[in-house]
């Protein structure tokens, strides 16, 4: 387990927890990001926060990777960011590999309503039925294709 | 919108993007270790996400315990809770399809957006099929909240 992080894994997710706890305490928004991004095009109504929300997403990975330079991924120090290429071995090439995975993730947290972020951190927090049976699901149809695939 | 309003969406958006890097969850890799389970009879598994996702979950926890202490959010008129309770099809469907694509890839939503910082090459060909798969996805659900609510409800 060469690669285990566990301390800054978990000041990681309690800056996450914080972030959920201050849109949901401030705003009474939850904290998730394919429905914060699902609904920026009209006829959304809500579109302002949604934005600040999402710069700031980035702005605040960036300012992260220069307050903690060289902290794994991203930022001056850090490994360059990389994305997943396609298994060794596949027919498919990466970029056509990657738009698969992102209208897959884009079109399957529309229709179950969520994400990581939404269902996982939120939602389990809230306990909500529909949140414990999408994780559930995620999680292990996500276990299935790295198996199935050998991508890593 | 209200200024205190959005200056509290950029505070959350700027603590989850730093929750993001610091917990390498911008590391496709780092989560595809996660989710890669084969590995852990050699030791090659690495359980950081779990480190991850719980402590958040705690704070949150402790956060919607609070808010049901009060009748309002701090800068809104209500707590916009998901009104949808039952387990339907689009839920159990959409969330298998999701898992296809992080598994795939190794990144959900949040990271995703988060890179924009990083700028990996072909981000721009995850976020934009993951915005028209989100906006395709809004044509195949039953559109109309009160349709939506009435299926889920």
């Amino acid at each position: 387990m060469e690669n285990f992080s566990p301390v800054s894994a978990a000041i990681g997710g309690t800056l996450i927890g914080l972030a959920a706890a201050v849109l949901w305490l401030g705003n009474g928004r939850i904290a998730g990001i394919s429905g914060i991004f699902g609904q920026l095009l009209p006829p959304a109504r809500t579109v302002a926060w949604r934005l600040a929300f999402l710069v700031a997403l980035v702005l605040g990975a960036l300012l992260a990777s220069w307050l903690v330079p060289g902290l794994g991924v991203g930022g001056s120090g850090g490994a360059p960011a990389q994305l997943a290429v396609s298994p060794a071995g596949s027919s498919v090439p990466p970029v056509l590999w990657l738009a698969i995975a992102g209208l897959l993730t884009g079109f399957g947290t529309r229709l179950g309503n969520g994400c990581t972020s939404g269902h996982g951190v939120c939602g389990l927090a809230r306990l909500s039925r529909r949140s414990f049976v999408a994780v559930g699901i995620f999680f292990v149809v996500a276990i299935a294709t790295v198996t199935v695939t050998g991508i890593v | 919108m209200k200024l205190p309003a959005l200056a509290t969406a950029a505070l959350s958006g700027l603590l989850f993007g730093a929750g993001l890097y610091v917990s390498q969850m911008v590391d496709p890799y780092k989560v595809l270790r996660f989710l890669d389970v084969t590995a852990i009879p050699s030791g090659g598994w690495d359980p950081s996400l779990a480190f991850v996702i719980v402590p958040a979950i705690v704070v949150m926890f402790i956060a919607v315990r609070i808010g049901r202490r009060r009748s309002l959010p701090l800068f809104d008129a209500a707590f916009h809770a998901p009104e949808y309770t039952r387990i339907d099809a689009p839920l159990v469907l959409g969330s298998a399809l999701f898992g296809v694509g992080w598994g795939m890839s190794g990144i959900c939503p949040g990271p995703a957006i988060a890179l924009i910082a990083f700028l990996p090459d072909n981000l721009w060909i995850f976020l934009v099929a993951m915005f028209v798969g989100s906006y395709a996805g809004a044509y195949v659900i039953p559109s109309g909240h009160d349709k939506r609510l009435a299926m889920a409800k």
